[in-house]
């Protein structure tokens, strides 16, 4: 009898489906779906992708990847941090940069063993041919490909306790560089990121 | 460089490697208005695959042409937008 019943109060139209929601609940469910379009309307932003990259080292070789990366990043539109710790601090010290060595120890590429290369004066002589590499093959420079990330509005950071372990001035870095920041900043950053490096 | 494009600018990047080539096509394409076509002139035989993958990367960008002239690699890029 009861199965009954049920299958017969279907017909004045109202049983089934207006119970199951209170009003106030319906309201909440309609105020929530507002916000989550929204959400998903500010998370996609204008679309572009994101990048960030951890620059980690500092040799002149090791300087490259991520200045290349970044540079070619933003050329595609993208919104690209990159945050420089420890020897990575480095490459965005406006003196340092300049002096960034090629090590000749333990560089299996480099054309003398490594009881030579260990030789006084070895890094600078590798770093000197290198160089003079970069300049026939038309690579841009170091400098160059920082200035070049910057004025295409790549966010350059300087991790802030490198910058005091490091005993380094936040004046020591080139104009544009963010000072101020740390992992919390970077991994912000990450999560929102499309493509996340480590170099 | 002769072509049926009437091209509103020419980029010289002869001599140049990556990352030059893309990024200075990019910042003289942000120079054009929407429908002119940059001639880009460059030596590095990786031009080619990257103005590519640039161009499809990119919104407001398309690669009309790339023609291989011996040691110069010429490429055709139309701002649509």
């Amino acid at each position: 009898m009861s199965t009954d019943n049920r299958a017969t109060t279907t017909d004045d139209g109202t049983a089934d489906a207006a119970p199951e929601f209170a009003p106030a609940e319906l309201q909440a469910l309609r105020e929530r779906v507002d916000e989550l379009e929204a959400s998903l309307i500010d998370g996609t932003d204008d679309g572009g992708k994101k990048m960030t990259i951890v620059a980690t080292q500092g040799s002149f070789d090791m300087a490259y990847p991520p200045l290349i990366l970044a540079s070619t990043a933003a050329a595609f539109g993208w919104d690209v941090v990159v945050f420089h710790t420890f020897w990575g601090l480095d490459i965005l010290h406006e003196e340092k940069s300049k002096g960034l060595k090629l090590s000749a120890v333990g560089n299996p590429n480099m054309p003398v063993p490594n009881a030579l290369a260990a030789m006084p004066g070895m890094d600078r002589m590798a770093t000197r041919m290198m160089e003079r590499k970069i300049d026939e093959n038309g690579t841009a420079t170091i400098e160059e490909l920082i200035d070049l990330s910057l004025e295409q509005g790549v966010d350059l950071q300087a991790c802030q306790m490198t910058i005091e372990l490091m005993d380094y001035d936040e004046d020591d870095f080139y104009d544009g560089v963010t000072t101020g920041v740390g992992a919390a900043t970077a991994l912000q950053h990450m999560a929102e990121s499309d493509v996340q490096l480590l170099v | 460089m002769s072509s049926e494009y009437h091209t509103a600018e020419t980029l010289d990047v002869k001599g140049l490697s990556c990352p030059m080539p893309i990024v200075k096509t990019k910042q003289t394409v942000d120079g054009l208005e929407i429908g002119d076509v940059l001639e880009v002139v460059a030596t590095d035989s990786g031009s080619t695959s990257d103005i590519q993958g640039w161009a499809e990367g990119t919104d407001g960008v398309e690669l009309l042409e790339q023609i291989e002239d011996g040691q110069r690699y010429v490429h055709y890029v139309e701002k649509t937008a």
